[in-house]
């Protein structure tokens, strides 16, 4: 089923560009501009997946394992970029460039991967430092007793141990920036998915931008196929199921250290679109709308969201924990479908439910089910990622002593897998819904007929250059995005740390040398 | 997908309706009762009108046309290039009942696949047959004119170029602002191909590249960066200063940038249009009647004053503060003959411009 889902896009890619023929198709992919496209693509998700990959570990470090400062602010503050839309966060670099210089502009392929980075790593933080928190320390303190240093069980122990939830999480980032279009598009940087769009819109070349959306699949299939060759690599871990307290790394002056680089990420992150939107209202005058407006485009996002985020939890359940429970090829390539449609641009998953809506769902065609359907087409590897990775630390041995004290299998589920994997369960639907509501392609070509959202009613203002009046719905939109991002980092524990940290154990680590 | 799995699917999409909440169980119910071509422009006074043209400039006019005939528009706001996909996909099952476009490629491409219904010749001599499509299978609404605009601080009035081609000129260098991935920038050089020849058009396009051109994503950020001086001139539609002037709340001859219509002909001097078709059989004159509503004395007045544009109407006038559209030189272009967008785009990424 969430398969299915997952593969209407893919169908549909495959009908259209077959009906070119296979000689059309490999026309227009044959291309040189086509191989620069795809360098730049990949080079560009490649330079932000490790950049996303050195902030997102390094704060969940800092964040779990350690003695920073202020850590109990910045285990929540650090998931907050998440809610910024990738089109207005770089929208607001672009118009606070001329700050610093009349002529300097603020764009191309740095610039590009600066903001990408600044708004992805949380993909990243997210998972890892949720794996942190809940990951057994009684490894990492047999390796400090035999010896190791802080960098070398950081290095050894911990860092393996969640080595899942970094793979995931840096996949996620990858095809993330694949995908987006909104700041390659403002920051002026040549990607597939602006020639997507652009084939589109000039000259409604729809065959082109399906065959150049195609090659995009091919270029996930082999990403997705690197990060299944680490996984193999990597060992499972999995935690004893209790919570063992430890004391956290002391970095000496390194916290300071620290606390200033996690600073500059959010004052980079977030301090610059609060600063573009102040000068918004500040030089404009254009009203912004009633608030009753404003309310009914809220109202929208929050039920088209909600009603994404319910399908799509429903769809990912079962994938996650047959991914973590029963692992093998076929629960493999479950999960990688369902990371396929993740890399496509939302006007083509956006198209792809047209199709799929005129031709087999036509009463659901422009309703919100079928709106909820191409979110749960975008965003199941969100979900799946979260239930998979809860359901991973759930110790199955748990499942199986409930299967020999004579419970069924749908009792064991029921009563064992699914508490334990609800951690990750809601994680996962934070995440989603924070993500429909800054969706705008897919939410313009499928909503219903006159329901205006957030994103779309910000689309519309900036459209035409009325910046005064967008700029309190984009605060609006990071605000609404901002509170399941909070939850997400509150209810991962990742901000429980000082209260274990209060129970000091180092003793034991003490004795033993 | 087998029928089970189906029903299934169905189920589970409408249990997460159920949980979104009442709140769109009203576009639910019109959406579904809305599946057919022909059930759409329903004797019960509504039709469904895609525009790929703002809310913010389209919405007024339309309340004021339903306020008038007691017709309800249900209205699917985007972008002319995507509703435009959206609408060759839908075929024959689109709910739609018009299009109302921003540029003349969008709606000869949804002509080329036969889904616009002619309209009538009344209807297409109220306006010239300059701005209307061959066949009569659409039919302008609104002039957008191409010009270049220029800061008066940094540039002469006398120092401006005769034509767009004098722009490559060494004296140009590195003023000269352009939106090469904009749709109105890439009709501007169909329309040169079209007038001048491929070749004439590649020389110009690789040389304008080589002249240190300022490129920006949108014609919006050209005029602001030419109000504010950071570049000199930049081609773009005659509209986007006074938008400018709206949100800072000025009058346009307050800004320092200012507008410069090219004579002779010159190609830089193109007048495209905004346009409508109906989309698919019409079972009733609803969808007409919205035609004649935009083309009526009161609607273009409406769009003169809200997104100053050029009316195409005869005795409604421009806005005072424009050339009137008489007076304009354009290029002896047919509007019908900027189909071939792809070769544009493509001979426009091979001079390095977008």
């Amino acid at each position: 089923m969430a398969t299915a889902v997952a593969l209407i896009p893919l169908f549909y890619l495959l009908l259209r560009t077959g009906q070119a023929g296979l000689t059309a198709w490999w026309e227009r992919i044959a291309t040189a501009r086509v191989a620069e496209l795809a360098t730049t693509s990949v080079l560009l998700a490649l330079v932000v997946a490790l950049a996303c990959l050195a902030i997102g570990v390094g704060s969940a470090y800092l964040v779990t394992r350690t003695n920073v400062p202020g850590r109990r602010f910045f285990a929540v503050m650090m998931a907050l970029p998440l809610a910024v839309p990738s089109y207005v966060a770089a929208f607001t670099w672009v118009s606070v460039a001329d700050l610093w210089s009349d002529s300097a502009r603020f764009e191309g392929f740095v610039a590009a991967a600066v903001v990408l980075t600044l708004y992805t790593y949380p993909y990243v933080y997210l998972p890892v430092a949720a794996a942190l928190s809940g990951a057994d320390r009684g490894q990492e303190e047999v390796a400090r007793s035999l010896g190791y240093n802080a960098w070398g069980t950081l290095w050894r122990v911990t860092l393996p141990q969640v080595r899942p939830a970094i793979a995931g999480g840096g996949l996620l980032a990858t095809l993330y920036v694949l995908a987006d279009f909104g700041a390659v598009s403002i920051l002026r940087v040549d990607t597939f998915t602006r020639a997507v769009f652009t084939a589109f819109s000039a000259g409604f070349d729809r065959i082109g931008a399906l065959s150049l959306s195609t090659l995009l699949l091919l270029i996930t299939l082999v990403i997705l196929g690197a990060e299944s060759w680490t996984r193999r690599r990597g060992a499972r871990y999995v935690s004893s199921g209790a919570r063992s307290a430890s004391a956290p790394a002391d970095l000496g002056w390194g916290r300071l250290a620290g606390l200033a680089a996690m600073s500059l990420v959010l004052l980079a992150a977030l301090g610059v679109p609060a600063l573009s939107m102040l000068r918004w209202v500040d030089e404009g005058v254009s009203q912004a709308d009633s608030l009753a407006d404003i309310a009914a485009a809220a109202g929208g996002s929050l039920a088209v969201s909600a009603a994404g985020t319910a399908l799509t939890l429903a769809l990912a359940l079962p994938v996650g924990i047959l991914v973590a429970r029963y692992p093998g090829k076929l629960s493999r390539a479950l999960e990688g479908a369902a990371y396929l449609a993740h890399s496509l641009p939302g006007i083509v998953v956006g198209l792809s439910l047209v199709f799929f809506g005129v031709t087999v769902a036509l009463p659901l065609y422009q309703t919100t089910a079928l709106l909820a359907l191409a979110y749960a087409t975008l965003f199941l590897p969100l979900a799946v990622a979260a239930v998979a990775g809860a359901a991973a630390q759930a110790p199955p041995s748990l499942d199986e002593v409930a299967q020999s004290l004579g419970y069924s299998r749908s009792a064991v589920f029921r009563k064992v897998t699914l508490p334990l994997t609800l951690p990750g369960i809601g994680a996962g639907a934070a995440l989603v819904f924070l993500t429909c509501m800054k969706e705008l392609p897919a939410t313009l070509l499928l909503r219903p007929t006159g329901l205006d959202t957030l994103a779309t009613e910000l689309w519309q203002a900036t459209g035409v250059q009325r910046y005064a009046e967008a700029a309190p719905l984009a605060f609006l939109l990071v605000i609404l995005a901002a509170l399941p991002t909070w939850l997400l980092a509150r209810r991962s524990g990742i901000s429980a740390g000082p209260k274990l940290a209060k129970q000091p154990t180092k003793i034991k680590v003490v004795e033993t040398q | 997908m087998t029928a089970r799995a189906r029903n299934f699917m169905l189920a589970t999409l409408a249990a997460s309706v159920g949980l979104a909440g009442c709140s769109t169980s009203d576009e639910e119910t019109t959406a579904s009762s809305s599946d057919g071509t022909t059930a759409t422009a329903a004797s019960d006074s509504t039709l469904t009108l895609y525009s790929g043209r703002n809310e913010e400039l389209v919405q007024p006019v339309l309340d004021d046309f339903t306020a008038e005939t007691g017709i309800e528009v249900k209205v699917r706001y985007g972008n002319t290039a995507e509703i435009a996909a959206q609408l060759l996909e839908e075929g024959d099952n689109s709910p739609a009942d018009l299009f109302l476009a921003q540029d003349a490629g969008a709606l000869g491409a949804v002509a080329s696949e036969g889904m616009l219904t002619d309209l009538p010749a009344e209807t297409l001599d109220s306006v010239s047959s300059t701005y209307q499509s061959a066949d009569g299978s659409w039919v302008g609404v609104t002039g957008r004119a191409r010009v270049l605009i220029y800061n008066e601080r940094n540039v002469d009035a006398s120092e401006l170029p005769d034509s767009v081609f004098d722009l490559v000129e060494p004296e140009w260098e590195g003023r000269v602002g352009v939106a090469p991935t904009n749709a109105s920038f890439q009709s501007f050089v169909t329309a040169m191909r079209v007038q001048e020849g491929d070749e004439v058009t590649e020389q110009w396009l690789s040389d304008l590249a080589a002249n240190d051109p300022q490129i920006r994503e949108k014609n919006g950020m050209i005029v602001a960066d030419v109000n504010d001086g950071a570049i000199d001139v930049g081609l773009v539609n005659h509209y986007y200063l006074f938008e400018l002037a709206d949100e800072q709340g000025v009058e346009v001859d307050e800004l320092d940038a200012v507008n410069y219509f090219f004579e002779g002909g010159d190609t830089g001097g193109l007048v495209n249009i905004s346009g409508v078709g109906l989309v698919g059989e019409q079972s009733d004159g609803d969808a007409q009647a919205l035609v004649d509503y935009l083309l009526s004395t009161p609607g273009q007045e409406y769009f003169r004053s809200a997104t100053h544009e050029y009316p195409l109407v005869e005795g409604v006038d421009a806005e005072e503060s424009l050339p009137t559209l008489d007076s304009l030189d354009v290029p002896d272009i047919d509007l019908n003959d900027l189909e071939d967008l792809q070769t544009t785009v493509q001979m426009i990424s091979e001079a390095g411009l977008s």
